[in-house]
């Protein structure tokens, strides 16, 4: 019986991977469903177990299946659609793939496949450890947080547990933020639908570290297929043991429940998340007291990133310096950066921190997807910065990065080609924070709504000179007034756009700009 | 026959519902999620059934269903359809796409027509950016969709 592999994840799926996996199996094919290992552009990605390994075709449609089963498929060289071992293929073979070892490898609902590939090794070494000297490791790692901030993880971890709870059983909480609402960016959908073990994996250790023995994941709606697959991943976690009591025999405990976001942008933000999993209206809470000391119905709570999580086993199982290795200045290991929207080569991308955004969009993206020329790429989410195509060529590290006006944030990098209308991105940016505020402090509520009539009116050449002006006192009311980033960063985007593509928002804009800098 | 004592079965399904997750507060948005799955949205009935049996106000229930975009408080219409209107779908295409829509099909996108088969709304990412335009219909994602492969889709032609 020959062996095939085809991804089940939203990407692949949503251009018929299901259809292409069913014309298998009714040609008498075992057909393994894997994740995806994020090369979108070769989706869907088809893989022919040989005895020299994996050999993949792609990308796949539902009608080349019958030709590729008429073909020798396990030798099919001439075929148009043949990439050669999957292993080799350059956009692989060009990754640090530590986080995503597995993707696109295992069949992420199956525990015993967790398992024959390295799965819960680094649970087992952090059981030895004990939690201090897990706490430890995770700083020695240099691990930060990857939902965007940037804040080292294993300081976040030692606030949690030293937070002595009031009455000695009180409880504590790990939870798993996967609101990954920034546009552009898939990674937590990835590795939640490619190798959701080592979520889970990751926050068990967290647990153990902080002495919480309860754990959420807030995963957004707009992810069906990955809530099906983290209902069925959690399930077959406590029937095999590696959930609930005395995991793996370890002696640590462990509850894990999904809870399912309802649509708000805003619950990304920890505290709102937090409010939103006491089924209330996902408002922002004031910050102090910081969620790991008084969090989730007001006790201690670590809320990490999906990736961060994700990333915490393999610093066990091969060491904080091993982890440490790579990147550069103070932003170590790696990071799966995205490649979206009008990219040739669109996918997942994981390299250690210290590329260049050019190597990324032309080494790994291949330019645009239209072919035209690239005019503006913004990175971060819609709270990032558009950059230049004269930016490229800067360091991509938290710091270096921060300092060109710029924001890794998530790792999402979206590409426009000169068709995009940079006037209207400045509008969307202040439409979304309209639309997505949770209306708590006024800077965000009111500014956005401000923001976006004030482009309106420049874009329309209404006195441009006064609204500029007006526009740039919102700016610092929205930056410095604003409880969370929704308000605080919005106006990053539209400063950005105004200072690189002035000439989008009309003459008057594009001479007050060169006159500024003059 | 029919006394007063008998309960409105929508009345029941929302009662039912609280009582399987425990009557607990904190959830709420699962509540509201099953009764939306079930019955295509929040009816008005709901409001008061569980702020009793959650033991909160109307204003906190009715506070929890407006506040968050997913919860609708009218039927949807028979076929509906939601577009990715982030920035990458933007990158390629998904305004020039939802203009080609709602002429296509004759209504305005997040705006619900009375008595029309059909409903465009918006969603910010679908986490699908390096195969936009992205939509999503009846809980399944799209990519690199245009006009005409929408229209195919709804018609059950996915491949």
């Amino acid at each position: 019986m020959r062996k095939i592999y085809i991804p089940r994840d939203t990407a692949s799926v949503s251009i018929g991977a299901d259809v292409v996996a069913r014309k298998f199996a009714d040609a008498g094919f075992t057909v393994v469903r894997t994740g995806s290992r994020g090369a979108a552009w070769l989706e869907v990605l088809v893989e022919i177990e040989t005895p020299k390994g994996r050999i993949g075709y792609g990308p796949v449609q539902p009608r080349d299946v019958e030709n590729l089963i008429q073909c020798d498929i396990s030798n099919g060289e001439a075929h148009p659609l043949y990439l050669g071992p999957v292993e080799e293929i350059e956009y692989f073979q060009k990754q640090t793939r530590i986080t995503f070892a597995r993707a696109g490898v295992i069949d992420p609902l199956s525990v015993e496949d967790f398992l024959a590939h390295g799965g819960f090794q680094g649970l087992k070494k952090a059981a030895e450890l004990g939690p201090k000297e897990i706490v430890k490791t995770v700083l020695d790692s240099g691990l930060r947080g990857r939902g965007g901030a940037g804040f080292p993880t294993g300081i976040k971890w030692q606030t949690a547990l030293d937070a002595s709870p009031k009455q000695k059983c009180e409880q504590k909480y790990v939870v798993c933020n996967a609101d990954e609402g920034d546009g552009g960016t898939f990674s937590d959908r990835l590795l939640m639908e490619s190798d959701p073990f080592a979520l889970i994996e990751g926050m068990i250790i967290c647990g153990y570290a902080i002495g919480a023995t309860k754990g959420y994941i807030y995963l957004r709606s707009e992810y069906p297929l990955t809530k099906d697959i983290l209902t069925t991943v959690i399930a077959n976690g406590y029937r095999s043991g590696w959930l609930g009591k005395d995991i793996g025999g370890l002696g640590v405990d462990f509850d894990l429940e999904l809870r399912i976001g309802a649509g708000a942008y805003i619950c990304g933000e920890e505290t709102s998340l937090l409010d939103s999993l006491e089924g209330k209206r996902g408002m922002v809470r004031a910050k102090p007291p910081l969620p790991a000391i008084a969090g989730l119905f007001g006790k201690p709570t670590i809320i990490n990133n999906v990736i961060t999580l994700a990333s915490v086993p393999d610093i066990f199982v091969n060491g904080a310096q091993s982890y440490a290795a790579h990147g550069v200045a103070r932003s170590r290991g790696t990071l799966p950066f995205q490649l979206a929207g009008n990219v040739k080569r669109g996918g997942l991308v994981e390299v250690p921190f210290g590329t260049t955004l050019r190597e990324l969009i032309e080494g790994f993206g291949g330019g645009t997807y239209s072919g035209r020329p690239i005019k503006a790429v913004q990175v971060g989410g819609p709270l990032g910065s558009y950059l230049p195509p004269e930016s490229l060529d800067v360091v991509l590290d938290y710091e270096a990065f921060d300092a060109i006006g710029g924001a890794i944030g998530h790792g999402g990098i979206v590409v426009f080609d000169d068709s995009a209308d940079m006037g209207q991105q400045a509008r969307f940016a202040f439409e979304f924070c309209e639309l997505e505020s949770c209306g708590k402090c006024t800077p965000c509520r009111i500014g956005s709504v401000r923001g976006k009539e004030t482009i309106d009116k420049i874009l329309a050449g209404e006195n441009p000179h006064e609204n500029l002006a007006l526009l740039e006192d919102l700016f610092e009311t929205m930056e410095l007034g604003s409880l969370c980033a929704m308000g605080g960063l919005t106006p990053k985007p539209v400063r950005s756009l105004l200072k690189h593509f002035p000439q989008d928002f009309g003459e008057a804009v594009m001479c007050a700009k060169q006159g500024a800098e003059g | 026959m029919a006394t007063n004592l008998d309960i409105n079965p929508a009345l029941q399904f929302v009662k039912d519902t609280c009582s399987v997750h425990g009557n607990a507060p904190e959830k709420l948005l699962e509540i509201l999620h099953d009764i939306q799955n079930a019955k295509g949205y929040i009816p008005n009935i709901a409001y008061v059934a569980i702020a009793n049996a959650l033991n909160l106000s109307r204003a906190e229930v009715y506070g929890v269903v407006s506040f968050y975009h997913d919860f609708r408080q009218t039927p949807p219409a028979q076929k509906t359809i939601k577009l990715c209107m982030a920035e990458a779908c933007q990158s390629v295409g998904a305004r020039e796409l939802r203009a080609e829509l709602e002429a296509e099909f004759g209504v305005e996108i997040d705006i619900k027509i009375p008595d029309s088969e059909i409903e465009i709304g918006t969603v910010f990412c679908l986490g699908n950016c390096a195969l936009g335009p992205a939509v999503l219909v009846g809980g399944q994602v799209y990519g690199r969709v245009d006009a005409q492969r929408v229209k195919d889709i709804l018609k059950g032609d996915n491949a």
